[in-house]
């Protein structure tokens, strides 16, 4: 079996082939290294891989469309690769809508921006209080507020839309 | 001794305050809102009382709601933890009329102490050196010219009712003046309800020491030592530790301090458990910052290296002993070092990260001390403080705990929500933190720095891409995975697409 992922930003190809069904043993290559690895699941989500005999743990959370990694204290990005989506992706940064999200859940303090206003790339349009402490989010693009839904004292979700800049 | 204790209180506070009353055997009261029913505070205590809805306001905050639970409950003393009620003389007041005790000090030295001019009146009056300035409130931009004159830029505007960070500019030249005057102002007000602002000489890279002290309110009145703070962040401490490595070079600075600080206590008629807060300038002169009339976040780290159990002074002390500790019988043994953990993504400008825990993994062995309110599958809560749990560790010496305290961290895994174990873990590794050569603009300095590129472990990353396949192969077998469901079909979308 064959993936191509993206490690932290960084193009990778990963091959796995099981070394008889069921036992947990795995030979793999990731880019040009080769090793051997025996593997448990111990809790969900955590395995414990045993790689060229040396122990490791690591611990997978799904992460927005991919998955996080920790591994001794440190957190891997890991994603597939999806050449099509990248293209979409950046098309959509220079030209048309794009939706200021809110990064977490909590309230509305403040709206700074109107309808229609021209904003600047970076320019906080709310701030919403979570834990005690109120954060600006800002627009990723520079253009004009065409779609306004924050409103003051809502509660928002993560990734919740408050407005729409073209 | 109290047979019964509301903690007006939650997260790690509460439960630390459960634990001391278990050991006195005393029984506890825990209060919630709704936000809050299934907390770890509300598991453990042996009572649990509903003090309505989540905004703090409304619970929390609520003199009245707080009063109504203990007397429900047949409480005879409250402990406010920190924060929240716990620096309000109203409530202390309101405690004694009820007949209940108040687990602190007494109302007038919270007032005294409150405002932050009377303080440093009172304390300059006892003969405590205070940061210069000045000791009333402004009334005018040219009485502020002047007084900033007098101390020489630059200066610090700051709120006369502050504290955190709030109502607190620094004004660099005179022409800055104007404007400073007037933010911190409006800023006080919204913060305090009382627009009063003064003025202080901003101190060059100062380090943060603050004193621990105890006293009964019969006479006896000793300090604990110090804990250094300087590590900081938005004025919001990070990594405390005693001894100060400051206390360590110099040790004639640790009496000094304790008997200024004694003296500013006694000074301000202070009993139970009080920190008198300095800042500590390059030549090792120390002003007196403020008092803060309660249980300090950070108290572990002089539980550890002194053996005495604050909490249980506290709540001894108000029930009418007094104290058996002589200035004298205080031992100061290695050292100690607390890290404060936080649900906020470092990576992601530090925004709060509320949600569901997903796993938990506590470190343990020799020389840990976890103070926690948090479980694998508890919600953290948008409404309250993003502080989640307290990590502290105890060596013989100091680079054996900051080893110790590394170790830890590194056993220490939170999913489901963000949290700034890794940059914690950063921070220790510092070469000026190893040194000791600390003040309060050290994490800003570090963070400013072009983060050292983190060493690539090829075999950590082999582990990684092993187990992300492992996972999405077992994601989509027919049987049923144990990972965690994905949140949304988008995300199943997307994992599913790892799989060629």
């Amino acid at each position: 079996m064959k993936w191509e992922l993206v490690i932290d930003g960084k193009a990778r190809s990963l091959e796995l082939d099981e070394c008889g069904a069921g036992r947990g043993a795995w030979e793999l290559q990731l880019d040009r290294r080769r090793a051997r690895a025996d593997a448990r699941e111990v809790e969900p989500g955590v395995y414990s891989l045993l790689i060229d005999g040396r122990s490791y743990e690591v611990k997978i959370e799904s992460a927005g469309e991919g998955y996080c990694a920790a591994v001794n204290g440190r957190r891997y990005e890991i994603h597939a690769r999806d050449p099509q989506r990248r293209q979409r992706g950046s098309a959509a940064g220079r030209s048309g809508r794009q939706k200021v999200a809110s990064p977490m859940p909590g309230k509305v303090a403040r709206v700074l921006v109107k309808e229609g206003d021209e904003i600047a790339a970076g320019q906080g349009v709310a701030v919403v209080e979570a834990m005690k402490m109120q954060n600006e989010v800002r627009s990723p693009k520079a253009g004009r507020v065409v779609s306004l839904r924050a409103a003051v004292g809502a509660p928002v979700a993560a990734g919740e839309t408050l407005a729409e800049v073209e | 001794m109290f047979r019964k204790i509301l903690i007006a209180n939650r997260g790690e506070i509460a439960v630390r305050v459960i634990r001391a009353c278990r050991e006195l055997r005393v029984r506890s009261v825990a209060v919630f809102s709704e936000a809050d029913r299934g907390a770890r505070h509300v598991r453990m205590a042996d009572e649990a009382r509903a003090i309505g809805p989540s905004a703090p306001a409304e619970s929390y905050l609520s003199i009245e709601k707080i009063l109504q639970a203990a007397r429900d409950a047949g409480a005879e003393a409250i402990h406010p933890g920190y924060g929240f009620l716990s620096e309000n003389a109203e409530f202390a007041r309101a405690c004694q009329r009820a007949g209940l005790v108040f687990i602190g000090p007494g109302a007038e030295a919270m007032e005294l102490m409150g405002s932050k001019t009377r303080a440093r009146a009172a304390m300059k009056a006892a003969g405590v050196a205070v940061v210069p300035g000045a000791e009333r409130p402004v009334s005018g931009l040219e009485e502020a010219k002047r007084e900033a004159r007098q101390c020489g830029y630059p200066v610090l505007v700051k709120a006369a009712a502050g504290g955190g960070g709030k109502g607190m500019r620094l004004v660099e030249a005179e022409e800055e003046l104007p404007a400073a005057l007037r933010d911190a102002a409006s800023e006080a007000e919204a913060s305090f309800g009382d627009p009063s602002i003064y003025l202080e000489k901003a101190l060059q890279a100062p380090r943060h020491v603050e004193i621990q002290v105890l006293g009964d309110g019969r006479g006896r009145l000793i300090h604990l030592g110090e804990r250094e703070c300087s590590l900081q962040r938005r004025h919001q401490k990070i990594v405390e530790e005693c001894p100060s490595p400051l206390v360590a070079a110099y040790p004639e600075l640790r009496q000094a301090m304790g008997e200024a600080a004694v003296q500013a206590a006694r000074a301000a008629g202070y009993s139970s458990a009080g920190t008198v807060e300095f800042l500590v300038d390059t030549d090792r002169r120390f002003y007196f910052l403020e008092m803060n009339t309660r249980l300090q976040v950070e108290h572990p780290v002089t539980e550890l290296v002194t053996g005495v159990d604050l909490v249980q002074r506290q709540i001894r002390i108000a029930a009418g002993e007094s104290l058996d500790l002589e200035q004298g019988q205080i031992e100061w043994r290695g050292a100690a070092i607390e890290c404060r953990i936080y649900a906020e993504d470092p990576e992601n400008n530090f925004f709060p990260s509320p949600g569901k825990i997903q796993q938990l993994e506590e470190p343990a062995g020799p020389g840990v001390r976890i103070d926690s309110g948090a479980y694998p599958g508890w919600t953290v809560p948008v409404e309250y403080d993003p502080l989640i749990a307290k990590l502290a560790v105890w060596a013989p010496e100091r680079g054996q705990a900051i080893e110790r305290l590394k170790r830890a961290l590194a056993e220490y895994s939170i999913t489901g929500i963000r949290t700034n174990l890794g940059f914690l873990c950063r921070i220790l590794d510092s070469p000026e933190f190893r040194d000791g050569r600390l003040d309060t603009g050290f994490i800003g300095r570090w963070m400013s720095r072009a983060a050292p590129a983190a060493e690539i472990d090829e075999g950590e990353e082999q582990a990684a891409a092993l187990a992300v396949a492992l996972d999405s192969l077992s994601s989509r077998s027919a049987s049923g995975s144990a990972a965690p469901e994905p949140a949304s079909r988008w995300k199943l979308e997307g994992r599913l697409s790892l799989l060629r």
